[in-house]
């Protein structure tokens, strides 16, 4: 599926200016100027989505529809009819999740003489860390500085980041990337072994390391297989797959002491009793907020913001999301889409219908992806799909005509394959892009220790909040699972070792369902969702319970009426 | 629910539909659906055998043919786009077996091929290039396998670099090896054992482990905003490379 004939005129303006655009250096918008922008133009400005919490730790603070109506959802279980004295694992920490921040700690817990149990929804390492493309920020350069990344992360995050969080991201990162590297992690390198280091947007160094576009997915494999090497070696580390948790259970001191685990199939409940409990759930791109299609993998539904919301741990920053600035807005079928920012980090700059840059390729995320809308909403500057998709051409073939030919297929197979699928040559034509959901910046509150406020718990990975402030910038959310999902496998293996444990207990989630009611909400969805419900039925299903609701988007929904 | 019935009326009306077999029940479906969404269209809730739909993590491994012919085909179910008269089968999880190794143990000496001690039966490969044909990301995997047998780590890196471990090689070798296991450990080999480590990153672990940077750190911390912005809109910003 090739561009449409009536897109050529647009794409022959693209590539007219291109000479002038080699010689052209957008200027950078001043700082006052990008929030006035962000304001008027992202998502996340818009009031209109955004309604006030009635119940729970974050009672009267603001968070986005789709949000709410989980947190404050009902449980999947009633407590009178699970026995607690029935447990099945017995460990001293409860890993739930596995991308990469659930794969590092539990690594990092069972290397601390902890008795580790890996839960996991989908299988091993299915999980938003294998579609990260871009890299892994660490300041290692001789020019480059912790201080540095420490401003830019700052800058991005629009000074409302917790400076402790930041502090250990910065400090952890060159260490975390050798790490990584011990494991087997293939780094792009150059041939005195130095890392070869690209720049990203709101960043003032060049400090991305990547493995071509397939950063994530060597990031994901290598950890993976290091957990399963150490489970076939007898080690103290276990996993269960496809059995997320949909409850966690306290003590009677309100200490977390374990979860239920639910078998996706058989609907089946396993009692684990933990002394330590690390979420590292993701994020929550399925359950679409304002209907924008998302990047995310199919799991990401928010699932560890409940757990923790109604053991009575606060969240931060849930009001905002990232929306990654460069989606697919063509062909249909990979719409929303990541298109990694590398791509910009490249050459490649991003160019209205009359072949004009109206934006820095390299500002920070939110500003980007404002930028776009703006062109596209408010000055009509947009190209508008068959399907009524509407975007901006991202101008690859920049990248060739800069850094020589062959760049794009060496440095973007995964891209070059992902659009040669639908016929579209990258290395030739750009591509339409627009944004799309991407990435929960806010979330569970945690200390630099990785330990939430809640005894027992703590938090890894794009689940926590307070690191990225309201705004993530590249290339720090592989590095966040790798710095906070070490130190939470640490801290909980610590706490294991130390902390003693009373009656087990599941008051706290009858007191939830009193305070529902109370609040007259039990009409709210059961939750965590567990996965999105994308299935369509011609007619209706009798006693049918889907795992999760219906989203305000499906693959094909509204747009089964757009295909062509 | 309602809705979507109307969706679909109105998808059918507009859109060519084409016919697709799913456990040997036939359903119109809109064409242009990949077949993982033709699933969701059909009415199924998948729960295995779908991961990032994005084509980056081989949960998704599919076989199909056709009404009409017979030849298995093999693709992931997020990135093929659903054909007339397909037949269609998800494989839920490919249980390939894989060698047990300590990484600290695998770096090589001169001259050996760790990978052969790993895996001794890669060289009862005879060539049939099924798991080439296979592989939805066009990898040569029977090329990479000669790599190995011939210790070519630095081969089986490049070669097998865009792996997304679906096990389809696995699933279709009649030699029963485990091309995609093997090519995991040869690349985790190298980059622990085989590459230069990088002196800048060392350097910088040490500095930040004495403790250089942690005075002017606490100095960030304790600035208030205004401090902050200002420094931030005076950062020099280096040219990408």
């Amino acid at each position: 599926m090739p561009y449409p004939a009536y897109m050529e005129e647009s794409i022959h303006k693209v590539a007219a200016t291109r000479p002038s655009r080699l010689e052209e250096t957008f200027s950078r918008i001043p700082q006052a100027e990008r929030e006035d922008l962000v304001n008027e133009f992202h998502p996340d400005y818009k009031k209109e989505y955004l309604r006030e919490l009635k119940i729970g730790p974050n009672k009267g603070s603001l968070a986005p529809d789709e949000i709410a109506d989980l947190l404050e959802g009902n449980s999947r279980i009633d407590p009178d009819e699970v026995n607690l004295d029935d447990v099945d694992y017995d460990v001293d920490v409860l890993v739930i999740g596995c991308g990469g921040a659930g794969g590092a700690a539990a690594l990092l817990a069972e290397e601390n003489g902890a008795r580790v149990l890996l839960a996991t929804k989908l299988r091993l390492g299915d999980a938003n860390t294998v579609g990260a493309q871009a890299g892994t920020q660490a300041a290692d350069r001789p020019n480059d500085s912790p201080l540095l990344h420490y401003l830019d992360v700052m800058g991005g995050g629009h000074f409302t980041n917790d400076p402790d969080l930041v502090e250990a991201l910065v400090k952890d990162a060159p260490d975390a990337i050798r790490w990584l590297e011990s494991l087997g992690v293939n780094w792009d390198k150059e041939p005195d072994g130095s890392y070869h280091e690209l720049s990203g947007g709101g960043t003032c160094r060049r400090r991305m390391h990547s493995c071509r576009d397939y950063t994530g997915l060597e990031e994901m494999r290598v950890i993976r297989d290091e957990i399963r090497q150490r489970h076939m070696h007898g080690r103290t580390l276990d996993f269960v797959e496809f059995q997320p948790a949909i409850e966690l259970i306290l003590d009677d001191k309100g200490q977390v002491a374990g979860a239920i685990l639910m078998n996706l199939e058989t609907r089946e409940m396993t009692i684990v009793r933990a002394k330590a409990v690390v979420i590292a759930t993701g994020g929550m791109g399925r359950i679409h907020i304002q209907g924008f299609p998302t990047t995310n993998h199919y799991g990401a539904t928010a699932d560890g913001l409940v757990l923790a919301y109604r053991v009575g741990c606060p969240l931060i920053h849930i009001d905002t999301m990232q929306y990654h600035p460069t989606g697919a807005a063509f062909p249909v079928q990979i719409l929303g889409l990541l298109i990694t920012e590398k791509v910009r980090t490249l050459g490649a700059q991003v160019i209205n219908r009359d072949g004009d840059q109206f934006v820095h390729p390299l500002e920070a995320r939110d500003t980007e992806a404002s930028a776009i809308i703006r062109e596209c909403k408010q000055r009509g500057k947009g190209i508008t799909t068959p399907t009524e998709e509407i975007g901006v051409w991202l101008d690859s073939p920049m990248i060739d005509i800069i850094r020589g030919e062959g760049t794009i297929a060496r440095e973007l197979p995964a891209m070059v394959r992902q659009f040669a699928r639908f016929d579209i040559d990258i290395t030739k034509v750009p591509m339409l892009v627009y944004p799309t959901l991407h990435y929960q910046n806010g979330g569970i509150m945690i200390k630099a220790d990785a330990s939430a406020p809640v005894p027992g718990l703590f938090a890894a990975g794009e689940c926590e909040g307070g690191v990225h402030g309201r705004n993530r910038l590249i290339g720090n959310s592989t590095l966040d699972l790798f710095v906070f999902g070490r130190r939470a496998g640490k801290s909980a293996a610590k706490w294991a070792k130390e902390v003693k444990l009373g009656k087990f207990t599941l008051d706290h989630v009858r007191k939830w369902q009193r305070e529902i009611k109370e609040a007259g909400l039990e009409s709210r969805p059961v939750s965590p969702m567990l996965l999105p419900n994308y299935a369509k039925h011609e007619k209706p299903v009798p006693g049918f319970q889907p795992l999760g609701e219906a989203t305000a988007y499906t693959p094909f929904g509204d747009a089964t009426s757009r295909w062509i | 629910m309602a809705d979507a019935t109307t969706v679909k009326e109105k998808a059918e009306q507009e859109v060519r539909m084409v016919d697709i077999y799913v456990t040997g029940k036939r359903y119109k479906v809109p064409e242009g659906l990949t077949i993982q969404t033709a699933l969701e269209y059909c009415g199924y809730n998948i729960i295995r055998s779908c991961g990032c739909r994005a084509g980056f993590c081989g949960a998704c491994s599919t076989i199909y043919n056709f009404t009409h012919d017979p030849t298995i085909r093999y693709g992931l179910a997020c990135q093929t786009r659903v054909e007339q008269d397909m037949v269609i089968t998800q494989i839920p999880f490919f249980p390939a077996a894989q060698a047990l190794y300590n990484l600290e143990d695998l770096k090589p000496e001169e001259g050996e091929n760790k990978l052969l001690t790993l895996y001794p039966d890669i060289i009862i490969c005879f060539g049939c290039n099924n798991c080439t044909k296979t592989c939805p990301q066009d990898l040569e995997v029977m090329e990479f396998i000669s790599d190995a047998i011939r210790g070519d780590i630095e081969k089986v890196y490049q070669k097998s670099f865009d792996c997304l471990m679906c096990g389809l090689c696995a699933a279709r070798c009649p030699q029963g090896l485990q091309p995609y296991n093997i090519a995991l450990a040869a690349r985790r080999l190298r980059g622990a054992h085989l590459t230069t480590r990088s002196q800048h990153n060392e350097d910088r672990i040490k500095e930040i482990e004495k403790g250089k940077f942690d005075a002017a750190i606490e100095k960030l911390k304790k600035a208030d905003e205004a401090e902050l912005r200002r420094m931030y809109a005076a950062r020099e910003i280096e040219p990408a490379l």
